[in-house]
């Protein structure tokens, strides 16, 4: 048994790259030592900017003999069979053995695989794992590079130590014979250190002042950071990222603090730090009140004669020069209104195929007023304890009647939304965001409170890229909330129309963060509305520039009109299970199950994402109690019923709703129509009617049933509806079932409207006994063909019963 | 001669000359007689990277960037200012420990002064050309640009060249220990580089930023493309080699004037981009016999 050490020495490895090639270097060696069957075991592997070094423990000094036996033809088969068998197993015919196969004398090789040295099954996989290494980049150099074919590496390989036990694994890769020797720090020691082999490799290294371990060197900047900073009584502002990456740029790491000139604090902290970060890789720390200090903590990589006090000054004179720059575009983009900015939007492409940013910016402005005039976004937000639900009921005016707003200072709420949407972008064109694009957003904030405007308005122009991902904060104040949701909207509806939705893991233009924005802006802020029609005024807004949907070449202008209408329905359909899948990931988290959240979307009417995420809760939680389990049993039992005697679904026709989904914002500039009111509640005559299939009242109700034979006793049937009454005298159970319909029905639909989700529950748990009992005790398919029919019917309306609250189909289990 | 770059600019220059001539092998050219945005657009470096003859030079090439001018006024920013560019090709292994060997001949102490290496690739689309290297940090400040060339003109560097490219103003403050670059002292007797180049920077800045003939320079550029198309329908690539650099510049001056839009933008660009790459193109294409007769085995 002997350790094993391996160390590929480079010339400086990107920092952001070790982590990667550590893992690399691992696998591929395990990969190589498993071929020759040879468990790797204990793998240690470190980085350092100037080598990847491996420690494989425990290595047994040979692989194991094998002997293994070929059974080739049997005995008196021809000469030129036995002569191929041979050849091919590498032995002579006097070598092979004969033996019994069932009674049959067959000939047999014995083939004796001696073990190999370790040492020879290393040198050979060296040079494979050098050759086969996956950088992210890698490049050739060198007099080889001549030619194509030469070596790679992330930057020229300059040095292979290869030990096993004590003893040199010979070997080359890329050029570069292996040897006992490598280089200490590149400063701190000249000449070359010859290593012993695994057991002394890091602490001769350590003599020479390089800490090969790279956590042992974040652990000194973490802890030496955060100590330089306390000594000046300060305290550091956390940021694991620079300490992994300084561990990446270091062989010997030592924190120094340095200061700067107290006059830059009078720049965004925020800016501050980027450029510190950003720029020159330095922590920034906050006095004991918590604001930022004038103070920076670089990490050289060398131990100096003078403390570091060079060091530090020049890295003071460095940073200086970055925030003068910084302060310059401070003072500079202050100069200008950001209405001034704004107008140079005109001159960047938001995209090739949906015009310019001030093209969105127009749009959003616009948008966002509407959502505060159609009373989407309020002055002063539902508390989200009130929401619909599973409480008890709700009452909330109709979200389409627009609510007198109670106007601050002057300027009301929708004023305010436009004017936030109008400035949100213009920083982008700035100085300082041209540097530094993650401060978009933060910098129109600091200019818009320097400008002297609404501070809403600033907040607004602020947090209106949030939520950025899961976890981010949610903008919750209503100028905000108007311009955030508006900007994502119109982000979401343009991409869409153009048919440039995310396919697979590419997400070019971020649509999945712009809907769970939408989702998680509308859900916080307990936004009440038809998601459908938000969108369809968003796709309005890019018509009434001249931006359509993208489509087909459209051959005469009278087919125009349709196809619109049929982009339209796709545009729609297509943007809602975009994003009813997003809500599934973003409910994830919080316990929600997605089957149930697809069986409410299923319905198709249910665009209201706050009510419908009430709905879904209150569903999960009856779904979840033994009551209604067996609800959802006999649930599946009826509709399996239905399906084996061809009554179509009734939720396999689109998903839209009439009146709402597809129909909306087709007539382009004409506002959308008031949203229509829930279906009216059906009566016994109606339910039949109800299934969906029928739902605009010009379908024919039996074009989904296949079955002609069914579809003539239904059609006879629906005539009967009309009298009120059955051909025979119905079963108890069955009496009792219509009973607990006629009045569940109802409850249920009432419930629902009145946002009384646990009430819809209740109403449908009424209907758990008598169906139980419907199937213990009734036939349903009676030789008479009306009492079938009317039985099938009964159970339709059962099932449609239960669509008033959910697709129950759509529930596992 | 004792040389002083320690207190002198032009000794600074002249100890790198003598460093990379006698230690690097260099060729000591001199600056190329165009305007251009960086001592890469040289041809001792762009069409030099080109084929698989060795190549050593060095030289100071003036570099101008119309939109970075400040009137003078900012301690660091200049419309005109050099760069020291070595090119090694094909990259000799010890190239990092010559270019630190050079810092220590110009007075910089790697035990007193944190050298680093930190990543930073180089992409040229205007010349078809990339590579992988480092900027190099003196105390956290960028000294020099470091690459290793993969490809010039689009084709693949056969040798690889490793390049060069030191900021000589800023090495010079910070060697100097001067936080404005007027105060560079240029010959160690006391002339500064204000002395040299304030007015010129007052003068230049104006002229970029506000006095330039936006219909001359628009023209000059269309002319430039057309002598470019001109010299390569005639077989004589590094002419056209350099009046795609010329449209390079005319077309940084137009940008300074604020005259081209976001969407001109991309257009111009790649109609400089065409004009380069078509040149080192040529140029490669009718190279590449001589290459071969003295490289049998080389390809292009």
């Amino acid at each position: 048994m002997s350790d094993f050490l391996l160390e590929l020495r480079c010339e400086e490895i990107p920092a952001r790259m070790q982590a990667g090639a550590r893992a690399e270097l691992g696998k591929l060696l395990r990969r190589e030592l498993a071929a020759a069957g040879i468990d790797a075991g204990d793998v240690t592997v470190w980085s350092t900017p100037r080598r990847l070094a491996l420690i494989a423990k425990g290595l047994p000094d040979a692989t194991e003999a094998v002997s293994e036996e070929a059974k080739g033809p049997p005995e008196g088969a021809p000469d030129a069979a036995l002569e191929g068998f041979c050849r091919k197993n590498g032995v002579t015919k006097d070598q092979l053995q004969l033996r019994d196969v069932k009674g049959r004398p067959t000939w047999f090789a014995i083939i004796d695989k001696p073990g190999r040295a370790t040492r020879d099954v290393l040198a050979e996989a060296i040079p494979a794992v050098v050759r086969d290494f996956a950088w992210p980049k890698s490049m050739r150099w060198g007099e080889a590079s001549l030619s194509t074919e030469s070596p790679r590496w992330v930057r020229p390989l300059s040095g292979i130590v290869a030990i096993l036990g004590e003893d040199l694994v010979e070997c080359e890769a890329a050029g570069v014979a292996s040897g006992f020797a490598t280089l200490g720090h590149r400063f701190h020691h000249s000449g070359p250190v010859t290593i012993g082999g695994a057991h002394d490799y890091a602490e001769k290294l350590r003599a020479c002042h390089v800490i090969v371990d790279h956590e042992e060197r974040a652990a000194l900047i973490r802890e030496g950071a955060a100590r330089a900073a306390g000594d000046a009584g300060l305290a550091l502002v956390e940021d694991e990222g620079l300490v992994v990456e300084n561990a990446g740029l270091t062989e010997w790491p030592l924190p120094l603090l340095g200061r700067f000139d107290e006059a830059f604090l009078d720049v965004p902290p925020e800016v501050i730090q980027l450029t510190a970060r950003v720029n020159q890789k330095y922590f920034v720390a906050n006095d004991g009140a918590g604001k930022l200090a004038n103070a920076f903590v670089c990490t050289a990589n060398i131990a100096a004669d003078d403390g570091g006090a060079a060091i530090v000054e020049g890295n003071r004179k460095v940073l200086a020069a970055r925030l003068s720059d910084a302060r310059f575009f401070w003072e500079q983009d202050r100069k200008t209104t950001l209405a001034e900015h704004a107008k140079k939007l005109e001159r960047i492409t938001f995209h090739e195929k949906l015009g310019t940013v001030a093209d969105k910016v127009e749009r959003v402005a616009k948008l966002a007023r509407w959502l505060v005039d159609e009373g989407i976004v309020v002055e002063t937000p539902l508390p989200s304890g009130k929401a619909p639900g599973v409480g008890g009921a709700t009452s909330r005016p109709s979200s389409t009647h627009p609510q007198p707003l109670p106007s601050r200072e002057g300027a009301s709420l929708a004023d305010l939304a436009e004017q936030a949407a109008r400035l949100a972008k213009a920083d982008l064109v700035t100085e300082m965001v041209g540097e530094f694009p993650e401060l978009q957003g933060v910098m129109g904030g600091y200019y818009a409170r320097a400008e002297g405007l609404d501070p809403q308005v600033a907040d607004a122009i602020r947090d209106h890229y949030k939520p950025m991902g899961q976890g981010d904060e949610v903008p919750t104040a209503p100028v905000t909330v108007a311009v955030s949701l508006a900007d994502k909207l119109d982000t979401l509806a343009g991409f869409f129309m153009k048919g440039l939705k995310p396919t697979g893991s590419k997400d070019p233009f971020a649509l999945r963060r712009a809907s769970l924005g939408v989702l998680a802006v509308t859900i916080e802020g307990n936004l009440r509305g038809k998601l459908a029609i938000w969108l369809a005024e968003a796709r309005n807004g890019f018509r009434e520039q001249g931006i359509e949907d993208e489509r087909p070449h459209l051959e005469t202008q009278t087919v125009r009109a349709e196809l619109q209408q049929q982009f339209a329905r796709v545009f729609m359909a297509d943007i809602r299970e975009f994003i009813a899948d997003r809500l599934k990931v973003q409910q994830r988290e919080a316990g929600v199950r997605h089957d149930l959240i697809d069986a409410v979307f299923a319905l198709g009417g249910e665009d209201d994402l706050v009510r419908l995420l009430a709905r879904v809760k209150a569903l999960q939680h009856y779904i979840e109690t033994a009551e209604g389990a067996d609800l959802l049993a006999a649930y599946k039992r009826a509709a399996n019923i239905l399906k084996k005697e061809g009554w179509a679904s009734p939720t396999a026709s689109t998903p839209l709703p009439e009146g709402e989904g597809p129909g909306v914002g087709v007539g382009g500039a004409t506002p959308p129509p008031p949203q229509t009111h829930p279906q009216p509640i059906p009566s016994r005559e109606g339910a039949l009617n109800t299934q969906g299939i029928a739902r605009t009242g010009e379908e024919d109700p039996l074009s989904m049933v296949d079955d002609p034979d069914m579809a003539a006793v239904i059609k006879a049937q629906l005539e009967e509806k009309k009298n009120k009454s059955l051909s025979y005298t119905p079963d108890d159970a069955e009496e009792a079932l219509i009973a607990a319909l006629d009045s569940a029905e109802p409850a249920a639909v009432r419930a629902v409207e009145a946002e009384d989700f646990a009430g819809a529950m209740s109403a449908l748990a009424t209907l758990r006994g008598p169906i139980d009992r419907f199937f213990e005790e009734v036939t349903v398919n009676d030789p008479n063909r009306d009492k079938r029919a009317a039985r099938l019917g009964l159970l339709a309306r059962f099932r449609d019963a239960v669509h008033r609250v959910a697709d129950f189909g759509r529930i596992e289990g | 001669m004792q040389r002083d770059p320690a207190s002198s600019f032009q000794d600074m220059i002249l100890a790198l000359h003598d460093f990379w001539s006698a230690k690097g092998g260099c060729l000591i050219l001199q600056p190329y007689d165009m305007r251009m945005g960086a001592g890469t657009f040289h041809t001792a470096t762009t069409l030099r990277a080109l084929g698989p003859e060795p190549w050593n030079a060095a030289f100071v090439q003036p570099c101008r960037r119309p939109t970075d001018g400040r009137y003078g006024e900012n301690p660091n920013r200049l419309q005109h200012y050099y760069q020291y560019q070595v090119i090694l090709k094909p990259s000799p292994p010890d190239i990092q420990d010559l270019y630190l060997e050079s810092l220590r001949v110009i007075g910089i102490d790697p035990l007193k002064h944190d050298i680093r290496f930190v990543e930073d690739d180089w992409e040229s689309p205007t010349l078809g050309a990339w590579g992988l290297g480092w900027e190099v940090w003196c105390d956290g400040m960028e000294v020099t640009q470091f690459t290793y060339f993969q490809q010039m003109g689009g084709f693949d560097c056969k040798p690889v060249a490793g390049e060069l490219t030191y900021g000589l103003e800023r090495l010079a403050m910070y060697i100097q220990g001067v936080d404005n670059v007027y105060d560079l002292d240029f010959n160690g007797r006391g002339t500064t580089y204000g002395d040299v180049f304030l007015e010129n920077e007052r003068q230049m800045s104006k002229w970029n930023f506000e006095v330039a003939d936006t219909a001359a320079l628009f023209d000059l550029f269309a002319k430039a493309e057309a002598e470019c198309r001109n010299c390569l329908a005639n077989d004589v690539p590094i002419a056209a080699y350099e009046q795609a650099v010329e449209a390079s510049h005319v077309f940084n001056l137009l940008q300074a004037r604020g005259v081209i839009s976001v969407q001109e933008r991309a257009s111009y660009m790649a109609r400089v981009r065409d004009l380069a790459r078509s040149s080192c193109e040529a140029y490669a294409a009718k190279m590449t016999p001589e290459w071969q007769a003295k490289y049998p085995e080389w390809v292009l």
